[in-house]
C-alpha cells in the first residue's frame, strides 16, 4: 500500500445549513430537500440516494416549503414569493410574488386529469390563493375565503374537491368549487402554562377516507372524521411540538416528526386479526435526530427525515423491505456527495469553499522523520492566506485553485469571477476581462500546467479559457453530442494535457481531445450517476466510479473497456465494498506506483493495486490488520487489490501532493454537533 | 381407627404465597393462592385464611377458576396431578391424575379441558385433556405437544383471545386450533436479541383485541400488533420501568394494562392511550406477580416479600396478606418471642417480623433500621443479623449491618425494652460501632432473679463486650459497656451463659473459656483439639453443670464443669445444636448424605431420648424449640421430650432441576405420642423401624445408626430377629406398602386434625352434620367430610394388614 506524509487537516469548518423542507416525487424517486440558507438538493433514490444535483442558496431566500408538480420543482418561502428551479441549469427559473405576506406553505393535487394543475400557497394574511400551473409559469388564479390567523399547512383531498387548512387554534377545511369554508376544527391548546399560547397546527394531512390527521404545537397528533368534523382520537407524542406529518402512499402508515427528534410512526391496523375495524395505533418510534424533525417523508420503504441537526436520515422501515441487506441498512448523509476542497498539488494550498466566502490555506510543514503512525513535530504551522467574500446575494456554487497556485476562480448562478495570486507577496487581483461567454458555471477546473480553465455551462457544454498573464481568452466551447441537457457535474483535465472527461447527472461520461478540439468518445452509458472521474497520467485509461460503488476503467486509446475492468465486472466486487453509504467522491493515481489508484469516501481511503488478485466473495476485505500479523511469505497469499485505511474517519477530501504527501481533510461530526444550537430540554431519568 | 403413634414431621406453613400469581374468584370474594403443597383461600376483605386445600403431595405449581363452574377451582402440582376443589366448602372433588413418569415443574391451567404443562427435560408446551367423567380418580392419558422450547418461567406464557380447546389429534400433529402459537414463536423473539438486554419477562395478551405485550429486562413493554404476518408485525414501546418488567396483565375489558417490576409501582396504562398512566406507589417491595378479579374491581400483586396486596380500582390497598417474609436468607437465628410466644426471625430489609406460629400467620413487622428503604439492585441495604430476648421477655437486643463493597462494615448495635402500654417494644439504646469487626454471637444472660440484665457480644475482632444496665438516677436507664474480655488474641466463636447466670462460656476457635459474670475472672479453660468449636450450649435444669459444644471436627462434647473435664464426647457431625429452655433435653441435627437426623438427648447421659432419622432432606440450619400453650400429659418415653415444648426448623427445600425453584417451607416437627398397638416398652427403635417395609433396610439401618445411639444388644438382637420375620412374610405386603403410599397424605391430615387442638380452620356451628360416629367433640365440618370421604375409600388392605 506504501508509506505518506499525511497532512491532516482540521481547520476546515465546514457547517451545513439545517434542512428546512422536503418533498419526494414518487414517480422518478427524486427528493428534493430546502436547507436554511436557501440552497436545494436533489437525491436521488432510485441510484443509492446519491445527490445528484445542488442549486445554491441565496441571500433572504427562506424557503418554508417545496413541492413537485411532474418534473417541476416549486418553492414557496416566508419571502412571499413561489419560486420555480430550472433543474438543468440548476438555478430558479422565475419567481412570482404572491401578495399575501410570508407563504407557510404549498401544496399541489398529486394528479390533475385536465392539463393545468392548480397548486395553492398558504399566506400569512390568512388567505389561500389557488394559482394555476402553465407549461411555462404559474399564474394567480383566485382567492379561497379570506380566514383570520394565517396559514401554516395545506393539504389536498385526493380527489381535488376539498382542502384542509391548518391555522392558528383551528383546521378548516375548504371546498374547491365554492371556495368557502365547510368545516372549522378547534384544536385543543396545551395544558398548563401553554393554555394562553395559541396551538399552531404545524402540519397536515388529509386521507382519502375523508380522515384528517394534524400535528400541532401542543404536541398531539390528533385524528379527525373529516366528513363530520369530530375529533376521532388525540395522541400526545410530545410535550413540545410536531413540527411534520407525512403520510405514506397506501395511506396505511402515518409518521410525525417532533421537537425532541424524534420520529413516532402510527399505523391503520384492525385491532383484531379478522376484523375490519381499523385504527391508528402509535407503533414505532425512532430517534435518529438531536434536534426538531422539520422535514419528513415517508417513501415506500422508508422514513426520510432531516432537521435542525442538518442531516439527512434514510430510516428503513424493516417490515418493508428484507432484513440484513443494503436496502435495510439505516443512512445518515451528513455531507454534500461533492468536493468543498481544491488542492494546489504543486503550490501546497488547499481552498475551501463556504456559501459566502472562500478560504485559501498554507499547508504546514514538516522535516522530520518517524516510524509509521507517529505524529511529526509541525515545523511551520498551517496559515490561513486568504479569505475572499463572495460579491452580490447569490451563494458561491463552486471553485477551484489552479495546480500552481496562481489563479482561483469561483462561480455563482449569475456571475464568475477569476482571480491571480501572487502567492509569495500573498496579493490577490481580479482578472477584470473575462470572456462572454463564461457568465456561470457548475463546475471549474484548471488545467495540469495552468494554462486553461474549463468551466461547465448550460446544456452540458464546457467552456474553455486559455489563461494568460495580464488577460484570459476565451478559446471554444466544447459539446456533447447526444444534445442532453442535463449539467455536467464532473471534469477531468488529463495530466498531459491531451484529454478532459466530463460527466453530466444523465450519466453520460464524454472525453474530449483537447489537440483537436473535438470528441474524442463517449463511455457506454451505466445506469448510475458517476461520482468521480480520473485519466491515469500514463496509460490514459479513464477510471469512473459511479453512485452504485461500481468501478470502471476505459481505455481512451482503444477506446474500450480494459482488460481489468472487464475482469472486475466479471468477478463482481466485494459485497462489502458495495455496502458501504457513501459514495466515492475523488480518485487520484500515485505516479510513483502506476498501478495504484487512491480513492476515497466519507469513511475511508482506498488503494486499488490493479496488479495483484481481486479479492474473492468470501475473503475479508479489510485485512490490513491480519496481514500485519502474517508472516512475510504468507502475506503474498492473502494480499488483494482493495486496501483500505480507514484511520481518518469524516473525510471531506484526500489529496495527493507532488512531494508523495497525502493530504487529509477531516470534519469531525462532533464539531457540527457542538456548533449546532442548544436542542429542546428533555428530561433524562435519573436526573 | 387405627392410630399411628409415631413422631413426624409435619409441614407447619410459611410457605411462599408469592410463587404463583394468585386468582381471584368470580365474586372477588376469595382469593386462591399456591403455597406450598396447598392451595390456601383468603378472604379479600378480611384478609383470613378461609380454607387451606391439601392433598398434593408436592409444589402447587397452577391454580384455576373452572370456567364453566365458577365455584369449583382446579390445582396442579409437581406431584402429576391436577385436582379439582370446591372451594367455598375446602372439599376435593376430583382427582386427575396426568402422565406421572414426567417431571412436571411448571404448569398453568388454562382452561376446562387442556392444561398446559411444561416438562422439565424438554420445556415443552403440553397440552393435557382432561377426560370428563364421574370417577373420583381419573387418569389423563391424552397429551400433546404444543410448543417445544418454551421458556421455564411461566410469566413468559400467555394465552390470547378466542383461544379454545383444541380438538386434539394424534399426540405428534399439532394442534391447528391454536390460534396464536406464535405466542412463542421465534420471530418474535429472536429479532429483539441486538441490544442484549431485551430478553423478555413476561407476557401478557389483550382480551378482546389481537395485541400481546412484553415485559422486557431493560424496563420496556413492547405491544406487539399485526402479528400473524410474517414480516408486517410491528410493536409500540412504552417506557417507565428502569428495571426488568416482572409482572404484566390487562383488565378484563382490556382498557388497561397494568406492569409492575422491582419498583413496586403498580403502573396502570391506558390501553391505546399509554401516554397517560396511573401509578399505585410505595408497594412495600418488588411486584412478582399481578392479577385481576374477572370483575376488574380488584387487583392483587405478589410481592416479593411473600405478601399479596389487594387493591380496589387501583388507587387504594385494601388488604394485605403477608406469610412469612423469608427473603434470600435467614441472618438471625430463630428465636421465641417470650412474651408473645411468636417466632422472631429478620423479615423485610432493615425489619424484624414477629410470626405467630399458632395460626401461620405475620403479627407485625418491628422497624430496626428506621432508614428509607431504597428499591434498587444491588445497593447494599442493613440488615438485621442478630437478635436476642432476656428471659422474662423485658428487652431485646439487634444488631444490624450493613457491608458495603472494598470499605468498613458498619454496625449498630440496639437495645429495645418492651413497653406494657403499647405492647410492643421501643428503641433504649444504640451503640454504634460496638465491635470493630462483625458481631459472631450475641445472649443475654438467663439471670434467674431478673433484676440485672446482661449481654454479651462476642466479635470476630477478638473481644467479647459485656453490657450492662446501670441505674443512673436521671435521664433514665440506658446501656453501657462494662468489660472487655479476650483471650489470646483470638476471635472468639460463640458465647452462651449458664442456666442460673453465674457462668459465661466464649468459645476462641478450639479453647472453650469460662469466666465469671460477677467479677470477670476467667475460671477455666476446656479444650478439645484440633478443630475449632462451632456451637456452645448449657444444659438446663438438672443438667446445668454440663457444657455441651459441638466441634469442626464432628465431634460432639459434654463437659462436665464441676470437674472441668470432658464427660463424653462422640463423633458425629452436628450442624445444629439448641438446649430446650424448659427441659433438660438437647435436640442435635446431623446431616448425612443429604438427608438431616435429629437426635434428642440428655447431656447426663449418653444414650438419645429420641432419634429420628431422615426428617427432612437437606440440612437443617435453623431450629428453635417452642413452647407449648399447655403441657401434654404423656408417659411414653420417646416423646416426653416434646411434652412442654415443640420443635421447628426450616428447611431449604431445594428441587433439583436447572432454573431451580427455590421454595422455603416452614416445618414443624411436631411430636405426639399415641398408643400404639404392637409397641412395648423398649421398642422406641422398633416403631421407627415398623414402616420400613423390609427387614434388610432395618438391618442396614442398625448397622449405619452410631454405635452410641443404639440400645442394648438385647434389645437389638430380639428387634432384629423380629425384622427378619416381617421380611419373609407374605409378598402381598408389599403392594400394600405401595397403596399405603397413595393415600397416606389423606391418613396424615386426618390425623392431624385431630390431634391438633388448634387448628386454623373456622369452627361453623352445624349441629345437624355432627354424626353419632363422631364422639370426639372437636371435630370439625371439614374433619368430618374427611373422615366420610376416607370412609368411601377402600380399607381392605388395611384390615389385611391388621390381620398381618
Amino acid at each position: 500500500m506504501g508509506e505518506f506524509k499525511v497532512h491532516r487537516v482540521r481547520f476546515f469548518d465546514y457547517m451545513p445549513a439545517a434542512i428546512r423542507a422536503m418533498a419526494f416525487n414518487r414517480r422518478t424517486e427524486r427528493l428534493a430537500l430546502a436547507r436554511a440558507d436557501g440552497a436545494l438538493e436533489i437525491f436521488n433514490f432510485a441510484d443509492n440516494y446519491f445527490q445528484e444535483k445542488v442549486i445554491p442558496g441565496q441571500d433572504g431566500r427562506a424557503v418554508e416549503a417545496l413541492c413537485w408538480v411532474g418534473r417541476r420543482l416549486f418553492s414557496a418561502g416566508l419571502n412571499g414569493e413561489i419560486t420555480e428551479y430550472d433543474l438543468e441549469n440548476l438555478r430558479p427559473r422565475y419567481t412570482v410574488e404572491a401578495y399575501g405576506g410570508p407563504i407557510w406553505t404549498i401544496s399541489a393535487v398529486a394528479y390533475s386529469l385536465s392539463g393545468c394543475v392548480p397548486c395553492q400557497v398558504g399566506c400569512e394574511d390568512g388567505t389561500v390563493k389557488m394559482f394555476e400551473v402553465l407549461e411555462d409559469r404559474i399564474q394567480f388564479q383566485r382567492n379561497l375565503d379570506r380566514q383570520k390567523g394565517r396559514i401554516i399547512s395545506l393539504c389536498w383531498h385526493p380527489s381535488a374537491s376539498l382542502i384542509a387548512a391548518g391555522m392558528m387554534d383551528m383546521i378548516r377545511i375548504f371546498d374547491v368549487e365554492t371556495g368557502r369554508a365547510t368545516h372549522r376544527l378547534l384544536v385543543e391548546r396545551g395544558v398548563g402554562a401553554s393554555k394562553s399560547k395559541e396551538v399552531v397546527v404545524w402540519s397536515i394531512a388529509f386521507l382519502s377516507d375523508h380522515t384528517i390527521i394534524s400535528g400541532d404545537s401542543a404536541g398531539k397528533v390528533q385524528i379527525w372524521d373529516g366528513l363530520t368534523g369530530t375529533l376521532a382520537r388525540t395522541h400526545l407524542v410530545t410535550k413540545w411540538d410536531v413540527l411534520a406529518l407525512s403520510v405514506s402512499q397506501d395511506e396505511s402508515s402515518l409518521v410525525a416528526g417532533t421537537s425532541e427528534g424524534t420520529v413516532v410512526q402510527f399505523q391503520f391496523l384492525s385491532s383484531t386479526l379478522d376484523g375490519q375495524n381499523k385504527d391508528w395505533v402509535r407503533t414505532r418510534t425512532f430517534k435518529n435526530h438531536s434536534h426538531d424533525v422539520r422535514a419528513l417523508v415517508h417513501t415506500e420503504t422508508a422514513v426520510v427525515s432531516g432537521g435542525m441537526d442538518t442531516q439527512l436520515v434514510v430510516r428503513p422501515l424493516l417490515d418493508k423491505v428484507e432484513k440484513n441487506t443494503q436496502e435495510s441498512a439505516m443512512r445518515k448523509m451528513a455531507f454534500p456527495h461533492r468536493s468543498l476542497v481544491c488542492c494546489a498539488k504543486k503550490a501546497g494550498l488547499l481552498l475551501f469553499q463556504f456559501p459566502d466566502h472562500l478560504e485559501l490555506w498554507r499547508l504546514g510543514e514538516s522535516d522530520g522523520h518517524g516510524n509509521p503512525g507517529d505524529s511529526l513535530p509541525v515545523k511551520r504551522k498551517p496559515e490561513k492566506l486568504i479569505q475572499l467574500k463572495r460579491k452580490g446575494e447569490d451563494h458561491i456554487c463552486c471553485s477551484a485553485l489552479s495546480p500552481c497556485g496562481g489563479w482561483l476562480a469561483y462561480s455563482t448562478v449569475t456571475s464568475f469571477r477569476l482571480y491571480r495570486l501572487q502567492n509569495n507577496t500573498i496579493s490577490i487581483t481580479k482578472v477584470s476581462k473575462l470572456p462572454k461567454d463564461l457568465r456561470s458555471a457548475h463546475q471549474l477546473c484548471f488545467s495540469t500546467d495552468s494554462s486553461r480553465l474549463f468551466a461547465s455551462s448550460i446544456n452540458s457544454s464546457v467552456v474553455v479559457v486559455a489563461l494568460n498573464q495580464p488577460e484570459c481568452k476565451y478559446l471554444h466551447t466544447l459539446k456533447p453530442k447526444s444534445g442532453s441537457r442535463e449539467p455536467v457535474h464532473l471534469l477531468f483535465a488529463s495530466e498531459d494535457g491531451k484529454w478532459l472527461a466530463t460527466a453530466n447527472t444523465a450519466c453520460e461520461v464524454q472525453v474530449y481531445n483537447l489537440d483537436k478540439i473535438k470528441l474524442h468518445c463517449t463511455v457506454p452509458v451505466y445506469g448510475s450517476c458517476p461520482t468521480a472521474i480520473a485519466i491515469h497520467p500514463t496509460s490514459s485509461n479513464l477510471v469512473v466510479v459511479h453512485a452504485d460503488q461500481q468501478i470502471f476503467e476505459y481505455s481512451l486509446v482503444q477506446k474500450e473497456y480494459t482488460e481489468w475492468s472487464r475482469r472486475l465486472q466479471k468477478q463482481g466486487l466485494h459485497s462489502l465494498w458495495l455496502e458501504r453509504d457513501t459514495p466515492i467522491t475523488h480518485v487520484t493515481f500515485n505516479p510513483k506506483h502506476p498501478a495504484h489508484i487512491i480513492l476515497h469516501d466519507m469513511f475511508m481511503f482506498c488503494v486499488i493495486d490493479q496488479s495483484l488478485p481481486l479479492p474473492e466473495a468470501k475473503t475479508r476485505l479489510f485485512n490490513q490488520m491480519i496481514l500485519r500479523s502474517l508472516p512475510e511469505p504468507m502475506r503474498i497469499l492473502h494480499r488483494h487489490a482493495f486496501k483500505m485505511c480507514k484511520t481518518f474517519q469524516n473525510l471531506m477530501c484526500v489529496r495527493l501532493l507532488e512531494d508523495h504527501s497525502l493530504v487529509v481533510v477531516e470534519r469531525p461530526l462532533l464539531d457540527i454537533m457542538s456548533q449546532l444550537p442548544a436542542p429542546v430540554r428533555q428530561k433524562r431519568f435519573a436526573t | 381407627m387405627v392410630e399411628h403413634g409415631d413422631i413426624r414431621v409435619v409441614h407447619r406453613g410459611g410457605s411462599k404465597i408469592n410463587s404463583r400469581e394468585p386468582v381471584v374468584t368470580n365474586d372477588s370474594r376469595f382469593l386462591l393462592c399456591a403455597s406450598g403443597e396447598r392451595v390456601k383461600v383468603f378472604s379479600t376483605s378480611t384478609e383470613e385464611c378461609v380454607h387451606d386445600l391439601r392433598g398434593h403431595t408436592d409444589l402447587v405449581t397452577g391454580v384455576l377458576l373452572r370456567p364453566t363452574n365458577h365455584l369449583q377451582v382446579y390445582s396442579c402440582s409437581v406431584d402429576g396431578t391436577v385436582r379439582l376443589w370446591d372451594f367455598t366448602d375446602g372439599i376435593l372433588i376430583k382427582v386427575q391424575l396426568d402422565y406421572c413418569s414426567v417431571c412436571v415443574t411448571c404448569s398453568w391451567l388454562m382452561f376446562d379441558i387442556v392444561c398446559m404443562c411444561v416438562c422439565a427435560e424438554l420445556f415443552q408446551l403440553v397440552a393435557v385433556h382432561l377426560p370428563q367423567s364421574g370417577d373420583q380418580l381419573v387418569e389423563a392419558q391424552e397429551l400433546s405437544a404444543v410448543l417445544s422450547n418454551v421458556s421455564s418461567n411461566p410469566a413468559a406464557t400467555g394465552f390470547g383471545r378466542g383461544v379454545r380447546a383444541p380438538p386434539l389429534r394424534s399426540p405428534n400433529a399439532p394442534p391447528g386450533a391454536i390460534t396464536y402459537p406464535k405466542t412463542d414463536s421465534p420471530h418474535l423473539l429472536t429479532t429483539q436479541r441486538k441490544g442484549g438486554k431485551n430478553t423478555l419477562m413476561c407476557i401478557a395478551c389483550h382480551p378482546k383485541d389481537d395485541c400481546i405485550a412484553t415485559g422486557h429486562e431493560d424496563g420496556k413493554i413492547r405491544l406487539w400488533r399485526n402479528f400473524n404476518h410474517k414480516k408486517e408485525y410491528t410493536y409500540t414501546t412504552l417506557h417507565w420501568h428502569h428495571n426488568a418488567v416482572s409482572s404484566l396483565r390487562f383488565t378484563p375489558e382490556g382498557t388497561n394494562l397494568l406492569s409492575g417490576g422491582l419498583e413496586s409501582v403498580l403502573v396502570q396504562w391506558r390501553y391505546n392511550q399509554e401516554s397517560e398512566r396511573d401509578f399505585l406507589p410505595r408497594l412495600g417491595s418488588a411486584i412478582t406477580h399481578i392479577a385481576v378479579s374477572p370483575d376488574g374491581t380488584l387487583f392483587c400483586t405478589s410481592h416479593s416479600d411473600n405478601k399479596i396486596t389487594i387493591i380496589q380500582s387501583c388507587v387504594k390497598v385494601s388488604a394485605v396478606i403477608q406469610g412469612l417474609v423469608n427473603g434470600e436468607s435467614v441472618r438471625t437465628d430463630l428465636m421465641v418471642d417470650p412474651r408473645s410466644k411468636s417466632l422472631v426471625l429478620n423479615g423485610k430489609p432493615g425489619h424484624l417480623q414477629f410470626y405467630s406460629l399458632q395460626r401461620d400467620k405475620l403479627l407485625y413487622n418491628l422497624d430496626i433500621v428506621q432508614q428509607e428503604y431504597i428499591h434498587e439492585l444491588g445497593l447494599q441495604q442493613f440488615e438485621v443479623v442478630k437478635v436476642a430476648f432476656d428471659a422474662p421477655g423485658n428487652w431485646m437486643a439487634t444488631v444490624e449491618e450493613r457491608k458495603p463493597k472494598a470499605a468498613e462494615p458498619e454496625i449498630n448495635l440496639k437495645l429495645w425494652a418492651f413497653d406494657e402500654q403499647t405492647q410492643s417494644f421501643v428503641l433504649n439504646t444504640t451503640v454504634s460501632a460496638p465491635h470493630e469487626a462483625q458481631i459472631t454471637s450475641m445472649c443475654f444472660s438467663q439471670a434467674a432473679d431478673g433484676q440485672t440484665s446482661m449481654l454479651v457480644s462476642a466479635s470476630e475482632d477478638g473481644h467479647f463486650k459485656a453490657w450492662q444496665l446501670p441505674r443512673s438516677a436521671y435521664e433514665g436507664p440506658s446501656w453501657s459497656c462494662d468489660f472487655v474480655g479476650d483471650y489470646r488474641g483470638l476471635a472468639p466463636q460463640c458465647c452462651c451463659f449458664s442456666a442460673d447466670g453465674s457462668l459465661l462460656a466464649v468459645s476462641f476457635q478450639e479453647v472453650v473459656t469460662v469466666w465469671s459474670p460477677a467479677s470477670w475472672e476467667l475460671l477455666t479453660t476446656l479444650s478439645q483439639p484440633p478443630k475449632a468449636i462451632r456451637d456452645l450450649c448449657f444444659g438446663r435444669l438438672g443438667c446445668s453443670k454440663y457444657l455441651m459444644g459441638t466441634t469442626a471436627s464432628n465431634l460432639l462434647c459434654c463437659w462436665n464443669l464441676l470437674t472441668c473435664s470432658l464427660e463424653w464426647s462422640t463423633s458425629m457431625d452436628v450442624s445444629l445444636l439448641l438446649s430446650d429452655p424448659l427441659t433438660e433435653n438437647m435436640a442435635a441435627f446431623c446431616c448425612q448424605a443429604e438427608s438431616t437426623d435429629l437426635f434428642v438427648f440428655k447431656p447426663s447421659e449418653p444414650r438419645p431420648v429420641a432419634s429420628l432419622k431422615a426428617v427432612c432432606s437437606g440440612k437443617v440450619t435453623r431450629a428453635v424449640f417452642a413452647p407449648r400453650e399447655e403441657m401434654l400429659e404423656s408417659c411414653e418415653e420417646s416423646s416426653q421430650w416434646l411434652n412442654r415444648s415443640q420443635l421447628y426448623f426450616l428447611t431449604q427445600h431445594m428441587l433439583f432441576i436447572d432454573d431451580s425453584v427455590a421454595m422455603t417451607p416452614f416445618y414443624l416437627l411436631l411430636g405426639k405420642h399415641r398408643k400404639q398397638e404392637n409397641q412395648d416398652s423398649l421398642t422406641r427403635l422398633s416403631a421407627e423401624l415398623m414402616p420400613l417395609p423390609r427387614g434388610s433396610l432395618a438391618i442396614k439401618e442398625l448397622l449405619q445408626s452410631p454405635a452410641h445411639v443404639l440400645p442394648s444388644t438385647s434389645v437389638l438382637c430380639s428387634m432384629f430377629v423380629e425384622s427378619l420375620l416381617v421380611s419373609v412374610a407374605d409378598g402381598s405386603e408389599e403392594s400394600k406398602h405401595a397403596e399405603e403410599e397413595m393415600e397416606s397424605e389423606k391418613e396424615e391430615e386426618d390425623s392431624e386434625g385431630e390431634m391438633e387442638s388448634r387448628t386454623p380452620r373456622p369452627e361453623p356451628a352445624s349441629p345437624g352434620l355432627q354424626s353419632a360416629e363422631s364422639a370426639a367433640p372437636a371435630l370439625t365440618k371439614a374433619q368430618l367430610k374427611e373422615l366420610r370421604r376416607v370412609k368411601k375409600l377402600d380399607h381392605g388392605w388395611l384390615a389385611d394388614l391388621l390381620l398381618s
